[in-house]
């Protein structure tokens, strides 16, 4: 059995809004055959667990239903190693300032 | 009675949703079968230049320092032609509270609905007016929803919009991330509804009245600065706002002979409702995928009429690549110590090539910067581009294409824009717009009128170029 999660815990919900063939006609083949997803971030109003219908009040009180789908989400965007193409510029640029 | 949710059923109910979230009626300012009042429609709103101003002032809004870039004149200088290389100048927008000019585009309408007694508003945004609308409803003690283009069907953020999430749950707002798609109206068609929330669009009149402050401050500040006006005033240009309000703001300060260069990063080949081409460029806002169509058909917008309407103010349209705005970002961290975002340096990177062709004499003003961080950086968008198998290297940005290659330009004289032909801009827009009027009704001379100013050329030459067209369709 998976871990419950208790109310009142900071979490992701997952909804598909639009299943693959719903879409808006004008899309193109590849976005028209996958479903339009929705996640959104909140409190749980009940105990819970990943894969489980949740409810969750969002930070501005509103109520949402989706499947559990991350308990206290990281951000996890960052910058990535530095590149190589961009190290270079700077010496560059300041030999031709003093050429 | 349950009202149907399906894509179909929410955009049938289209007009009557946005009426009431941004309770304005457009219908009012209509003057012919494609015309309408667009002095009016701003006018009406009540908000004068003074007034805006103050209402920024109480929000820490505005007042950002001109900044002029010595060292990069000088760069320019020693790659040019003797006596040429303009005075290079930069707003740094970046200082307003939430990093950017659009916090000025936001706190309007947020007044509005403070003033309206609305309990909240709501944005459909990925970029930086998601932040902006965040942080002025938390100041006005305002709720916020922002609805997001974030994530393919694959499940990867496209970096910079993780970095826009961040911010305003940051700001205590609500933010619904979405995958790939246009239906992004129909979920915020969906929110407003919902909500009853005040539709803060970056279209409506609001929006537009609180950029007009920043031309209206670079032209006095330029002044203080210089004895004069500025010569050329470079624009990102996007959905068209900037390049709108900027302009207006500029003849507000009598800077009508100011040269107004609007700025886009080329994606041409991307397809910008892709699901396979979302994280396959590293610009997410700034880029040709909107400047194009909200150029040639401004009211493509989620209000029934945008009041921002680009081809009334440009005076010139130019493209640059991905990697001479990643060149450009570089040069203004390493040559000048300011460390922005992408936006303001894809005016930046056209300033740079454009400061080459004019006397020293000169000037040239970049009307933005924004912040930098996390995910909104050169750095991660590579990755992101090396991750999707983008080829990342040094040489003539000219022989990149996106989406398959980016150049990181090897020289600063391989910066050059591409100018966009603005005879083609406004045949296309005229053909958009024969298209959208309506079965049955014929152009009136307020019509004609309307597209002559919407299009900056004259009645005879509308009429010219729709005869030519029509000529053609037959």
């Amino acid at each position: 059995m998976s871990e419950r999660i208790r109310e009142g815990t900071w979490v992701e919900l997952h909804r598909t809004l639009l299943a693959p063939g719903e879409r808006a006609p004008q899309v193109p083949d590849e976005t028209q055959n996958v479903p339009l997803e929705m996640k959104v971030k909140g409190f749980l109003t009940g105990d819970s667990a990943i894969g489980e219908d949740a409810e969750i009040v969002t930070p501005v009180g509103r109520r949402l239903r989706g499947t559990l789908h991350r308990v206290n989400p990281a951000y996890d965007h960052g910058f990535g190693a530095p590149v190589a193409e961009l190290l270079a510029i700077g010496a560059e640029l300041r030999a031709l300032l003093e050429a | 009675m349950t009202r149907g949710m399906s894509y179909a059923d929410v955009m049938a109910r289209r007009d009557a949703i946005v009426r009431e979230s941004v309770g304005l009626d457009y219908a009012r300012y209509e003057t012919g079968a494609l015309a309408f009042d667009y002095e009016r429609l701003l006018s009406d709103t009540g908000y004068g230049l003074d007034e805006v101003r103050e209402i920024q002032a109480r929000t820490a809004v505005g007042n950002t320092p001109l900044v002029e870039l010595t060292n990069l004149t000088a760069l320019v200088r020693a790659i040019s032609p003797p006596g040429r290389g303009a005075r290079i100048f930069v707003k740094d927008e970046a200082a307003n509270p939430s990093g950017s000019f659009k916090d000025r585009r936001a706190s309007i309408s947020i007044h509005e609905a403070r003033t309206r007694g609305l309990h909240g508003v709501a944005a459909a945004t990925s970029g930086n007016y998601g932040a902006a609308v965040a942080s002025q409803a938390a100041r006005a003690g305002l709720r916020c929803i922002v609805v997001q283009e974030a994530f393919d069907a694959r499940g990867v953020a496209q970096p910079e919009i993780a970095e826009k999430t961040r911010a305003c749950e940051a700001y205590g707002a609500e933010v619904i991330r979405l995958s790939v798609g246009p239906e992004l109206f129909y979920v915020f068609l969906r929110v407003l509804e919902e909500s009853g929330y005040f539709n803060a669009s970056l279209y409506t009149p609001y929006s537009i009245l609180g950029i007009e402050t920043l031309g209206f401050e670079l032209a006095r500040q330029h002044e203080e600065h210089t004895g004069r006006l500025p010569d050329v005033v470079v624009t990102t240009h996007a959905g068209g706002g900037n390049v709108t309000g900027t302009a207006r703001g500029l003849a507000r300060a009598g800077a009508t002979r100011t040269q107004l260069v609007a700025a886009s990063v080329d994606l041409s080949g991307l397809h910008m409702a892709s699901d396979r081409d979302f994280n396959r460029k590293s610009f997410t806002t700034g880029h040709t995928g909107f400047s194009l169509p909200f150029t040639t058909w401004p009211d493509r917008a989620d209000v029934p009429r945008n009041a921002a309407r680009a081809l009334r103010y440009m005076d010139r349209f130019v493209t640059v690549t991905q990697g001479e705005v990643f060149y450009a970002t570089q040069a203004l961290a390493e040559l000048e110590g300011l460390e922005r975002g992408p936006a303001g340096n894809t005016s930046l990177a056209a300033a740079l090539a454009l400061a080459r062709e004019m006397e020293q004499d000169r000037t040239i003003v970049v009307q933005e910067t924004e912040y930098t961080g996390a995910g909104k950086h050169p750095i991660a968008q590579l990755e992101l581009a090396h991750r999707m198998g983008i080829r990342v290297t040094r040489g003539d940005p000219r022989d990149s294409r996106p989406g398959t290659s980016i150049l990181i330009p090897e020289h600063p004289a391989q910066i050059r824009v591409v100018d966009v032909d603005l005879e083609r801009v406004r045949r296309s827009y005229l053909e958009n717009a024969l298209a959208s009027l309506p079965e049955g009704s014929r152009l009136e001379e307020a019509d004609l009128t309307f597209l002559a100013e919407d299009t900056r050329t004259s009645v005879s030459r509308v009429l010219e170029v729709i005869d030519e067209l029509r000529t053609t369709a037959r």
